[in-house]
């Protein structure tokens, strides 16, 4: 049974993982990574490293994002300008 | 047959390379930097795994020779803190270039124009 398990969340991390590279919102972006690193330490705690994965569950997922939410609010949320104004938009 | 975890973990490093190679916001390629960085940390803990054995604790009825490798979990709590000040490192640095450039667009930071 613990294998599914595995499975299910190796293959969740990974989905996590591919919409945290395409968001174009940056600040869905972050959450994505922070799943990723959720899920890591997940993964983690079925490796048998219980230590390592508090430690992801505790940087990874919540500093880290905060982190990047504080450099987000300091700078532009979305990863580029509007698509379709016209043709100098990408001059 | 090749782990589950094996897979998980190349396919992060992979997802954080392409992040890195082909996305023009800087944010986002710090996104692909700690994905990447994810991936390698779940490399090595999945290496130093030994199926059916326990957490390396010691503790009643757990004795020395039924638990997984600790060295690569040491290790890897070092990558953490590591990783975790290269981030916020590395963000500071963006903020300071969104603040004299007034854009995260690595194409079209360009110089050092003053």
């Amino acid at each position: 049974m613990i294998e599914w398990v595995s499975y299910f969340i190796v293959a969740l991390m990974i989905i996590s993982a591919i919409f945290a590279v395409e968001w174009k919102d940056l600040l869905a972006a972050v959450v994505g990574m922070a799943a990723v690193s959720l899920f890591a330490s997940i993964a983690f705690f079925f490796l048998q490293a219980p230590d390592v994965a508090m430690t992801e569950a505790a940087i990874g997922a919540a500093m880290s994002a905060a982190v990047f939410i504080f450099a987000i609010k300091r700078t532009q949320r979305y990863e580029s300008e509007e698509e379709g104004t016209g043709w100098w938009v990408r001059w | 047959m090749i782990s589950v975890y094996y897979f998980g973990a190349i396919s992060l490093i992979l997802i954080g390379l392409y992040a890195i190679l082909t996305k023009r916001n800087i944010l986002k390629m710090l996104v692909g930097l700690s994905i990447m960085e994810t991936g390698v940390n779940l490399l090595l803990i999945s290496v130093g795994y030994v199926r059916g054995k326990s957490a390396p604790i010691l503790s009643e009825g757990v004795s020395a020779n039924q638990a997984v490798d600790p060295i690569p979990q040491a290790l890897v709590l070092t990558a953490i803190v590591i990783g975790v000040a290269t981030t916020a490192l590395a963000l500071s640095v963006a903020i300071n270039l969104y603040e004299r450039y007034k854009t995260l667009d690595v194409e079209k930071i360009r110089g050092l124009r003053g």
